[in-house]
């Protein structure tokens, strides 16, 4: 990938972006499901590699947190931009080579990022932890670039309309931008006290509302009608899916900290507009589902749609929780415990990543030209994930609930700890299911380049059989 | 193919859409927090804890580089006379200031003006250092209105004078521990915010509107694994406890979960001699493993170290 940094675009082949993206998210997932499943060790047990400041807990959580948000989740959908957008518009990438050096800037950025970050250098704040300076990297050198070629892409386009999955592309590389810039306002301007905590909880908030969730559906509008071949079932759901996304998911940060002392007025507000992120769930979810109709075989026959319809499914108990755990009656029981990290998983490695798995292991076969060398290990990716997800999702859900009762129960805080135990050991077992599955796929992918079956002219990869 | 009308539409739909989103969640805000009077805990916590407890220009790597610290002083620095115990708060020479002094619009309209009409703030310069005070001010119906007071200018105290006058035993280096605190990760596990609706009991009362004014980061914490301590230094003040807790905290709690920092130790102890960490963890292992009837000694964490600072801030958190 490398040589093509410095060659003329027209010489660098169609797809190279793409690819660079895809196989480097698939190494930062790899990386970041690992040190998530050692933290989750060290939970388990405490004196399990002990005496060294680098790899404390307290060092490694936010590295993880990065790696999968910024690494695997992001990088995958600047990966599906790549491909999709062009493709949507019946044209080419803007640019092949910005797309190659954002692809090797955001290496670069996140790898310098996350080292400082391990070392201890970080602004403290939740999700915005990074130093300003690399906030200012992201914006300038990661988010922006890919929102140019994007938005080349789709203004360059030869269809007159521009299909759903573009108007999420183009409003969410805009969107995550100006969070990126605004979210920051703490340390451009350091703001303190209250401001700044509001300030932190809606960058957290409005990046995953503005940015994860509406792209991850929107990869989810492309696969599905591709892959089975059924249009689209409702273009007026996908617009008020759209709509009720840019409306409802922009304003509830303040659910987030609905125990601070926050103006009541605007925990209020938050928390009526958190239950209405329930209209663009349903829209998205049944949009999905009922474009299904007819080809139901595929969920067990072809690996990208049972990824993708699985993380389709779990949308709704996410939205379930996401919609009622942050009203009043249910968040003095939850806040702060295991159940929103479950939740938070669910969110992240529940939903969002299956369909962005689906849309990666659907790229690079395309790309690449190569059938998927061996489903049995596409198979074991699937079932290690699931099973792995679940374990975590059910251990820290009841782990939040036991630590719920807990709190208003006002029980020794010692006595949580040690009811937590087994869970805390679970979501180990779970964390490293999840770590080993993508193990086996950054082998099958890199194998699929080197031996996969060459799909031939015209056709799809899905239209071919699997081989292994 | 751009100018397709319905995407001009759109647009603005758009733009209004995101636009009103964030006038409500923005900028109406503001307009509540930025008229919020900063109370006497703020004031306490931002003087301590100093300009910036993340990363910062002036301790990029958060290794205790220009920070404040909070002093006890019992005889006056000028005379050298007895007087009433006195806390005040040393910025030495190139510490940037309290964001209270030198940002404007901080502190709510009330206590900025008196700590700029009667504390003088407006005085105190980084290149100079300076020493401020939690001064008040009774009101009409009994309370009492605290500010900042520069002692710099009011009392004519330098930096200098004051630390010697106060001596190592009662000098806090909290703000450095708030440091370490966010460095290390504390904060993924203990909270700094008792929730509203319970956690009374145990954790304390939970933070009223102006107590945060000029705190950054406030380092809530979403993600409690551990208890909450916005109010430890309450409820538990012994140094001896929080050295062993620090050190290895199974040896005062054997279910709890948290990593030992023995690391924030250094190398060598309050007298000078090399920690041998090796030795004293074969030691522990054996304790653990009941061939030892007792753990072994924990050294004593030298008056520099990372330790001490963190202690300090632990205990400044009443």
């Amino acid at each position: 990938m490398f040589k093509y940094l410095f060659a003329r675009s027209e010489d660098i082949p169609e797809g190279s972006a793409a690819v660079y993206f895809g196989f480097s998210a698939i190494t930062w997932f790899v990386i970041g499901t690992g040190l998530g499943a050692f933290n989750a060790s060290k939970l388990a047990f405490p004196d399990f590699v002990t005496g060294l400041e680098f790899v404390s807990f307290g060092h490694m959580r936010q590295v993880h947190v990065h790696a999968v948000i910024f690494g695997w989740i992001s990088m995958a959908f600047a990966m599906a931009m790549m491909y999709m957008t062009s493709a949507l518009g019946n044209t080419k990438l803007w640019s092949e080579k910005l797309g190659i050096w954002n692809a090797f800037l955001w290496n670069v950025g996140l790898s310098l990022g996350l080292t400082l970050l391990w070392s201890g250098m970080t602004s403290g704040r939740e999700y915005s932890d990074f130093p300003w300076f690399i906030d200012l990297y992201i914006a300038t050198f990661m988010t922006i670039p890919l929102g140019i070629n994007v938005w080349m892409t789709v203004i360059n386009r030869k269809t007159q309309g521009i299909y759903t999955t573009n108007w999420f592309f183009a409003s969410a590389v805009f969107m995550v931008s100006i969070v990126f810039i605004v979210g920051n306002l703490p340390e451009w301007f350091h703001l303190t006290g209250l401001t700044e905590a509001y300030l932190t909880w809606w960058f957290a908030h409005n990046v995953l509302g503005l940015w994860i969730t509406p792209v991850a559906a929107a990869i989810a509008y492309y696969t599905i009608p591709k892959v089975t071949g059924n249009p689209l079932y409702s273009h007026r759901i996908g617009h008020l899916h759209f709509w009720s996304v840019v409306v409802f998911y922009s304003t509830p940060a303040a659910h987030h900290l609905m125990s601070a002392p926050l103006p009541e007025w605007l925990k209020s507000f938050a928390s009526v507009e958190g239950v209405l992120i329930l209209v663009p769930a349903v829209a998205f979810v049944s949009n999905i589902l009922l474009t299904m109709q007819g080809k139901w075989n595929m969920f067990v026959e072809n690996l990208e749609i049972r990824f993708t319809v699985t993380g389709c499914l779990m949308a709704i108990p996410l939205n379930m929780q996401g919609g009622f755990q942050q009203t009043r009656a249910i968040n003095w029981y939850i806040h702060g415990t295991g159940w929103i990290v479950a939740h938070a998983h669910l969110a992240l490695l529940g939903f969002s990543t299956f369909l962005e798995a689906a849309a990666v292991y659907l790229g690079l076969q395309t790309l690449m030209k190569r059938k998927l060398y061996s489903l049995t290990l596409g198979n074991l990716h699937f079932w290690f994930l699931l099973i792995g997800f679940t374990t975590y999702w059910v251990s820290m859900t009841i782990a939040g609930l036991i630590q719920g009762a807990g709190k208003i129960y006002e029980v020794p805080y010692i006595d949580v700890v040690m009811a937590e135990h087994p869970y805390m050991i679970a979501r180990w077992i779970g964390g490293s299911l999840v770590f080993v599955g993508n193990c086996f796929w950054l082998y099958n992918m890199w194998m699929t380049a080197r031996a996969g079956t060459v799909i031939p002219e015209g056709r799809m990869a899905h239209e071919l059989a699997y081989e292994r | 193919m751009v100018n397709f009308r319905e995407y001009k539409i759109g647009a603005r739909f758009f733009g209004l859409a995101l636009g009103g989103s964030m006038t409500i969640t923005l900028f109406m805000p503001s307009f509540d927090l930025r008229n919020v009077n900063a109370t006497e805990v703020a004031l306490d916590k931002q003087l301590w804890a100093g300009h910036e407890s993340g990363f910062s220009l002036d301790d990029p790597f958060l290794t205790g580089e220009h920070r404040p610290v909070r002093v006890t002083l019992k005889t006056d620095p000028k005379t050298g006379q007895p007087m009433a115990s006195t806390v005040a708060y040393v910025y030495p020479a190139g510490t940037p200031l309290p964001n209270g002094v030198d940002h404007p619009d901080n502190l709510g309209n009330i206590v900025e003006q008196l700590s700029r009409d009667k504390g003088r703030i407006g005085e105190a310069t980084k290149s100079q250092g300076a020493v401020f005070l939690l001064s008040s001010e009774p009101q009409g119906d009994g309370s009492k209105q605290f500010y900042i007071e520069n002692a710099s200018a009011t009392k004519g105290w330098n930096p200098e004078e004051v630390m010697k006058a106060a001596g190592d035993e009662n000098t806090y280096h909290a703000s450095y521990g708030k440091a370490i605190f966010v460095r290390e990760g504390c904060w993924w596990c203990h909270t700094l915010l008792p929730e509203e609706t319970q956690d009374w009991q145990v954790f304390g009362a939970p933070p009223m509107l102006g107590d945060f004014n000029g705190e950054s980061p406030t380092a809530f914490g979403s993600d409690r694994k551990a208890p909450d301590i916005l109010h430890v230094g309450s409820r538990n003040s012994s140094r001896e406890w929080m050295m062993l807790h620090f050190f290895n905290p199974r040896l005062v709690q054997p279910h709890s979960i948290m990593p030992r920092f023995d690391y924030l130790w250094g190398p060598i102890d309050d007298k000078g001699q090399k920690i041998d960490f090796d030795k004293w963890r074969a030691e522990y292992n054996e304790y653990v493993d009941g061939k030892r009837v007792t753990p072994p000694e924990v050294p004593m964490y030298a008056s520099n170290s990372d330790a001490r600072a963190l202690i300090d801030f632990v205990l400044s958190l009443k």
